[in-house]
């Protein structure tokens, strides 16, 4: 993993990047009142960022032996290279349903530390929601990806894994 | 995933893909043999997925799916490698190169892995899509020309 993070570009960076992304985005979708094609199209970027991502990070590591295995790869090594830091808690029914909660995620943590700018939110975590999703996709996990946040820099990520 | 089929002199490589196990990239030296090594992998699909099930009880390696001799028929030899994106990598070796020493194989696969991530990350590639790049056409020529020496 060591190897991985060196190879990651500067944190800052990639924060900076992302933000520029979305605001290109949702002004190439200027005119539209609603999130919602702007939201799909960063959650598709994340989705093929996080096919490439996984593949490259899981080249080295031993064999998953199950779906816990995996989120609980994607909470720690994959949350830490690309964030670098993990999810703070991980929690499942059992029964495919598993809510990741980071406390201080790292996309978050420039816009605001309590409610304010709360309705742009989900922009602001729909990359990642991909990026998940992808990572997952490609670990042969088909699955739904969802964000939620109700007080910044804290949000939850919610992966709904689909019996393909 | 993929399936990559690269035919060697004498050998066959295939990286067959997670889900529908359909060939990604198919390469054969001599061609016209390209068509009966089709058959030779599928079949070696199934010890393939045999091997995988089973990985579960052991922390298994990654890499250990040598399968060794398959089967005997054909004077092949078949040996598997399955990447934790499910991809998988079959190699085809006939059995007079006896030379091939199993690290030489491992460092084969290795190679493949690492080409096959590289592709993986070029935005201009859509998984699923057959493999057209020529970084992993050079690097698969890379192998075969190895094994020529050894074909001596």
């Amino acid at each position: 993993p060591s190897v991985f993070i060196a190879d990651m570009a500067d944190e800052a960076l990639f924060q900076f990047l992302h933000n520029e992304v979305i605001q290109y985005v949702n002004s190439a979708e200027s005119g539209e009142t609603e999130n919602g094609r702007c939201v799909s199209k960063l959650e598709n970027m994340g989705f093929r960022v996080g096919q490439g991502l996984i593949e490259r990070f899981t080249k080295d590591t031993a064999r998953f032996k199950d779906e816990l295995d995996i989120m609980k790869f994607i909470c720690k090594d994959f949350w830490t290279c690309v964030f670098k830091k993990q999810i703070d808690n991980l929690r499942t029914n059992h029964q495919g349903i598993y809510v990741l909660q980071d406390n201080k995620f790292r996309l978050l943590t420039q816009l605001s530390t309590g409610k304010q700018y709360l309705e742009h939110a989900p922009k602001y975590l729909a990359f990642t929601c991909g990026l998940v999703r992808g990572g997952l996709s490609n670990l042969g996990v088909k699955s739904i990806v969802t964000a939620e946040v109700s007080v910044m820099p804290a949000c939850k990520f919610q992966v709904m894994i689909q019996k393909m | 995933m993929e399936i990559c089929k690269v035919f060697f002199h004498l050998s066959v490589s295939v990286i067959l893909s997670p889900l529908q196990n359909y060939p990604l990239y198919i390469r054969s030296v001599p061609s016209q043999s390209e068509l009966k090594f089709h058959y030779t992998v599928h079949t070696s699909l199934d010890v393939v997925e045999e091997k995988i099930s089973t990985a579960g009880k052991a922390m298994a390696e990654q890499r250990e799916l040598y399968l060794g001799l398959l089967y005997p028929t054909e004077d092949y030899k078949v040996y598997g490698y399955v990447t934790n994106s499910k991809v998988k990598f079959v190699i085809v070796v006939d059995s007079s190169n006896t030379s091939l020493r199993d690290n030489e194989i491992r460092s084969m696969f290795r190679k493949l892995h690492n080409s096959f991530t590289d592709v993986m990350c070029n935005p201009f590639y859509n998984p699923g899509d057959p493999i057209q790049s020529r970084a992993m056409f050079t690097m698969v020529s890379g192998l075969k020309s190895d094994k020529c020496g050894w074909l001596v």
